[in-house]
């Protein structure tokens, strides 16, 4: 027999009955008394309980999130409040867990990219970077890396540095009550999404950075438009910073507030744009270099005040410096000339490791029906060479083999040390891959800079947290 | 680290190809390990040879030496690796918090923060089935190290390090949630990532991809592991 739920339609709603009151005195004898108040329904709410006066000083239990505005994502926190004073905090997470570590363990290595780009999804090209690392690690072909590649990779971080810093103080903003610095904001960042669309094709979970190497060169014209926003930033830049700085709002609301020393943040694993804050330069970037970053000017920014308006503005200051790289970058790329392959199938500047046992058989061009191998390697492989055919065909089907061990390969994300541990038992899918995702290990902090404070400073700490809940969870 | 992987990598990769790789047994054949039906997958013949365990001798080169001689701890350290550039301990159990304090304030040490743990399930360990991996950093000295720990998935108990550092705490709930670890001494040992009424532990590996079926208009769909075989 068919339902109404079958036609698609949904069955009659009954509405939501009170508790029996044997439960509801159980209840109130155990906790107080409990109000419960599930949303557009607050005129009935305060209608029930006029009878009732709240008193003063009584301990409120409030659920916030995991669906709320201005929890930064499906976060949920658990607040015990007395009047307005955050009592106790406590996170809750797991709404986003995707099984990411777990499905990367049934796939090849390189296919491992496609996972773990979707974590953090603001950040992803870091977590391809991470990975890619720790693969070219385990493989021992860290030092055969192309330097083109390596370019390419610093280039996509710095700007994915920008673009997620953005998509941090734009929100923050917007949770405070602003809703320029969202737009003026999101603006910028809407702009350098454009380039990462020309570069990868997408905007996002771009899986690009590849055990090797990148995907594919630098598509042609695309330095001309770095250049052309890298021309145009600085205006967006300077109207941010002017719209904040010293805004007198955003000072209330985020100065003093928040505010963890560096004995807290070692202590709690902190690191980031947060440990920064409390005025030591840890920057992997410096410390620990990787894809060549010793090679590039910049500075550490870092504030002493411990707080939100000194991690905002260590953001800011990182937006500048990361154009700089951008800048540094570009120089490079436009000196070394034209890269990728040429008509001949002959790589000029290669993007991916020379060895064909590892690297991808990356020689993409733009066809008529999309984005695909070029027509001159699948001329190759079908009409010219078997051997070239079963080569390519078991390297995109079975994957190479890693030796087996362990590595753990770390990178400066935008919100701190992102980690990779990264084990192989010999074969061609991961046995283990770990990722320490920054926003997992200072998200745990919330207790810390939220007790004893005003209720409404969650939104700001929250925010000078900057957590991604993709990350979190994985 | 790379500056090590120079002077360690060439002789400690285990590079060993060939012939004397292809000498150790086979742990495991295709590429999802089919072993009830005719492996329809294609990958039937690839297999996978167990790897011996590595023990480094001294020098293990860079600052790896100055570590250990400062760490000292000789009894409660069952093996060191050196290997791609990256130093790991291999630690009792019941000395891990005693190890982790020491790596913590011994001045010539500072390992100030932990990078966290992260669970390894090798069920053909037997003895020590589950292994739990912590990352160290210092921050005095720009140094990293790696500390590892086994227990038996008979007696899952680790110690917890939640009271040496802080940030264990999720961690540790995690590395619970996904391997069955339990962490003695850890203040709520609770499931983080899954639901709280969740059964199993589903990073293992004797736990499959998807594990439930999945209910989708009326209709039930097997998990993966009951359509087709990944292990």
């Amino acid at each position: 027999m068919s339902t109404d739920s079958d036609r698609g339609e949904r069955p009659p709603q009954t509405p939501p009955q009170a508790p029996a009151g044997a439960t509801d005195a159980d209840e109130e004898a155990a906790e107080g008394r409990v109000y419960t108040a599930s949303g557009e329904d607050w005129d009935e709410f305060v209608a029930q309980n006029e009878a009732h006066d709240f008193q003063s000083g009584e301990r409120l239990v409030l659920n916030m999130g995991p669906q709320h505005p201005s929890t930064h994502g499906v976060l949920r926190l658990v607040l015990t409040l007395e009047g307005e004073t955050v009592d106790e905090v406590r996170a809750s997470i797991g709404y986003l867990h995707t099984g990411i570590e777990k499905n990367m363990e049934y796939r090849t290595w390189t296919q491992g990219v496609t996972f773990c780009t979707r974590m953090d999804y603001l950040m992803p090209f870091f977590n391809e970077a991470t990975y890619c690392l720790a693969v070219e690690r385990l493989l021992g072909i860290e030092d055969r890396i192309p330097e083109r590649a390596q370019i390419i990779r610093v280039l996509l971080m710095e700007f994915n540095r920008v673009s997620s810093h953005l998509q941090g103080i734009g929100p923050m903003g917007m949770e405070l009550g602003a809703t320029t610095i969202f737009l003026q904001g999101l603006r910028m960042r809407e702009r350098i999404l454009d380039l990462y669309e020309l570069i990868t094709g997408l905007r996002m979970n771009h899986g690009f950075i590849r055990p090797g190497g990148v995907a594919q060169d630098l598509p042609p014209g695309a330095l001309d438009k770095i250049r052309e926003f890298l021309d145009v930033a600085p205006r967006f830049y300077r109207d941010l910073r002017k719209l904040i700085d010293a805004n007198p709002v955003f000072i209330a609301r985020t100065k003093g507030v928040a505010y963890l020393d560096l004995a807290g943040c070692m202590a709690l694993g902190i690191t980031g744009p947060m440990l920064r804050s409390t005025g030591l330069p840890w920057d992997l970037r410096k410390s620990q270099p990787y894809c060549g970053y010793q090679t590039y000017d910049f500075e550490v920014p870092t504030t002493d005040t411990c707080d939100a308006y000194g991690r905002y503005v260590i953001r800011m200051d990182e937006i500048d410096e990361s154009l700089k790289i951008v800048k540094q970058c570009v120089d490079r790329l436009a000196e070394r000339g034209p890269g990728g392959t040429n008509s001949a199938g002959k790589d000029l500047d290669p993007v991916m490791i020379q060895d064909a046992k590892i690297g991808w058989p990356a020689r993409l061009s733009l066809g008529p029906d999309g984005l695909g191998p070029s027509p001159e390697h699948i001329a190759h492989i079908m009409g010219q060479s078997m051997e070239a055919l079963i080569h390519h065909f078991k390297l995109i089907t079975e994957g190479f083999r890693v030796p087996a061990g362990q590595v753990y390969a770390a990178t400066e994300s935008a919100r701190g040390e992102l980690g990779a541990h990264v084990v192989s038992d010999g074969g061609t899918r991961p046995y283990r891959v770990h990722f320490r995702d920054p926003s997992f290990s200072n998200l745990q902090s919330v207790a810390a800079i939220c007790e004893g404070g005003q209720v409404a400073d969650i939104i700001p700490a929250i925010a000078s947290i900057d957590p991604v809940m993709g990350g979190v969870d994985r | 680290m790379s500056e090590n992987s120079d002077s360690n990598g060439s002789t400690n990769l285990p590079a060993r190809l060939g012939e004397e790789r292809l000498a150790e047994p086979v742990v495991r054949h295709g590429m999802f390990g089919v072993d009830t039906t005719g492996d329809t997958s294609g990958y039937g013949r690839l297999r996978i040879h167990e790897q011996a365990p590595i023990e480094s001798q001294r020098p293990y080169g860079g600052y790896f030496d100055e570590i250990a001689d400062s760490l000292g701890m000789s009894d409660a350290i069952e093996r060191v690796v050196v290997d791609r550039g990256e130093l790991t301990f291999h630690v009792k159990r019941d000395r891990l918090p005693e190890l982790a304090r020491k790596l913590r304030d011994d001045p010539a040490l500072r390992f100030e923060l932990c990078m966290g743990v992260s669970g390894v399930h090798y069920p053909r360990d037997t003895g020590a089935e589950l292994h739990a991996v912590y990352h160290f950093v210092s921050i005095t000295y720009n140094r990293r190290v790696r500390v590892e720990v086994s227990t038996p998935d008979s007696d899952r108990h680790l110690p917890s390090l939640t009271g040496v550092y802080p940030t264990c705490n999720w961690h540790e709930r995690e590395t619970w949630d996904f391997f069955g670890i339990i962490f003695d001494g850890h203040p709520a040992l609770t499931r983080i990532e899954m639901p709280d009424d969740w059964k199993g532990h589903p990073q293992r590996k004797d736990y499959p991809l998807g594990g439930i079926p999945v209910e989708y208009r009326g209709a039930t769909i097997p998990p993966p592991d009951e359509r087709r075989h990944y292990q």
